[in-house]
């Protein structure tokens, strides 16, 4: 056959080999379709392990309970029990280490978050003691007159 | 050709015709394996006890390190007001992070809008997140494989390869996924992998003052999630489209989307 017909084919076989050398050096060796099968599995089968390693910031409260038995004892006896320790002082990281102290949020916006009296009948939200925070005490803490580890008013 | 060797040769080739090619297939173990996984993780939201306060969705977004103000985030709460004449209203500020505190609803364009008490019949907070379909859409448009399920089911994206393409944002049909702003690829919910797999809850389970949500895993039949899932009225979202949802709601209305 004539050179002209040869040469376009040459090029694009040449081509093909190009992207298939590109392909093996750029796609990770264990790209691959996996236990999920080609619809849902085809993936990077390392990335499962990059999340699995992801840092985690919330140690959950037994984790508080451990050194502060004291406020974990307190807590366990209130109406606010069943609130995780980390809600209101923040994510423990690698407390005590790093940080060393935790910022508590002592605001209105976190009490009200439960505490301002929605209508809501439909829902657990009616049955929490609830204000209007447009009008009970404004502009002051919540924690001057309630105490968050004793919420309970006759103590006042 | 002789008769015999016709009569050979068409034995031959109607037998090897005749053979499925289904029957040559090798069967693979691991494919087996996959059939019947050891764990398939599963969530239950109970809407009667959520109270719209919030704390999953701030705790989400800090364990999973998405950035507070911007207006994305992987799960979020949503609170449903139904009135009288049956009008259904919903809204979801900043998606609940830092709860539900007003009366008033927030509308977007049309401004804020407060529903006098006596006008409301039912007002109730529902929580959203990735419902790790059995059948994902989102998996099935990725045209590069940077996102899909693992054999506990639940659908992963891997950042270093995906190309932002946004297919699988338009693909899900729950929302659930967004850009994330620093990372510039898809992001959704993960169940918190790093925490389950290590045998601890999600962030936003162990954030949930009153239990209304919780992560479980439905092939161990002593898990109080599969309990539930087998022995309570539980409902999923948007069943009708066939994704096979494992995020299961109790007392979920048919008026939520």
């Amino acid at each position: 056959m004539k050179s002209h017909i040869w040469r376009p084919v040459f090029v694009v076989i040449g081509l093909v080999g190009l992207i298939l050398l590109f392909r093996l050096i750029y796609v990770p060796d264990d790209f691959g379709t996996n236990e999920q099968g080609y619809m849902y599995g085809y993936h990077r089968e390392g990335n499962v392990d990059d999340w699995k390693n992801f840092p985690s910031k919330y140690k959950d409260s037994e984790y508080c309970g451990n050194c502060h038995i004291d406020k974990d004892t307190d807590l366990s006896a209130s109406r606010h029990a069943m609130i995780p320790c980390e809600n209101c002082h923040g994510a423990a990281l690698d407390h005590p280490v790093d940080p060393e102290r935790l910022k508590i949020d002592r605001s209105r916006d976190l009490c009200i978050r439960c505490h301002a009296q929605l209508y809501t009948p439909t829902s657990g939200r009616s049955a929490i003691p609830g204000i209007n925070p447009d009008q009970h005490n404004t502009g002051m803490e919540c924690s001057v007159c309630h105490d968050p580890h004793n919420p309970g008013l006759e103590e006042m | 050709m002789k008769r015999r060797d016709f009569l050979k040769k068409s034995i031959i080739f109607v037998s090897g015709a005749g053979l499925s090619l289904s029957a040559l297939e090798l069967l693979n173990p691991r494919d087996l394996l996959a059939a019947n996984p050891e764990v398939r993780w599963a969530f239950l939201v109970d809407t009667h006890k959520c109270v719209g306060c919030g704390f999953c969705v701030k705790a989400c977004k800090i364990e999973n390190e998405i950035p507070l103000p911007a207006n994305v985030t992987r799960t979020w709460v949503e609170r449903y007001v139904i009135t009288e004449d049956g009008e259904v209203r919903m809204d979801s500020p900043k998606g609940a992070l830092h709860g539900f505190t007003s009366k008033k609803l927030d509308q977007n364009a049309s401004g804020m809008l407060e529903i006098p008490d006596e006008e409301t019949t039912q007002e109730f907070f529902v929580p959203k997140l990735c419902n790790q379909c059995d059948k994902p859409p989102c998996v099935q448009v990725c045209p590069v494989g940077a996102t899909y399920q693992t054999n506990d089911g639940v659908v992963l994206v891997d950042r270093s390869w995906c190309i932002g393409c946004g297919y699988c944002i338009m693909g899900c049909p729950y929302g659930v996924r967004f850009f994330h702003p620093e990372h510039h690829v898809a992001d959704k919910c993960t169940f918190c992998y790093h925490r389950i797999t290590e045998g601890r809850k999600t962030a936003c389970t162990q954030a949930c003052p009153f239990g209304a949500r919780k992560i479980g895993d439905l092939k161990d039949p002593e898990d109080p999630i599969t309990k539930t899932v087998l022995n309570q009225r539980v409902g999923v979202l948007r069943d009708e489209y066939g994704t096979e949802p494992h995020v299961f709601y109790i007392g979920l209305n048919k008026e939520v989307r």
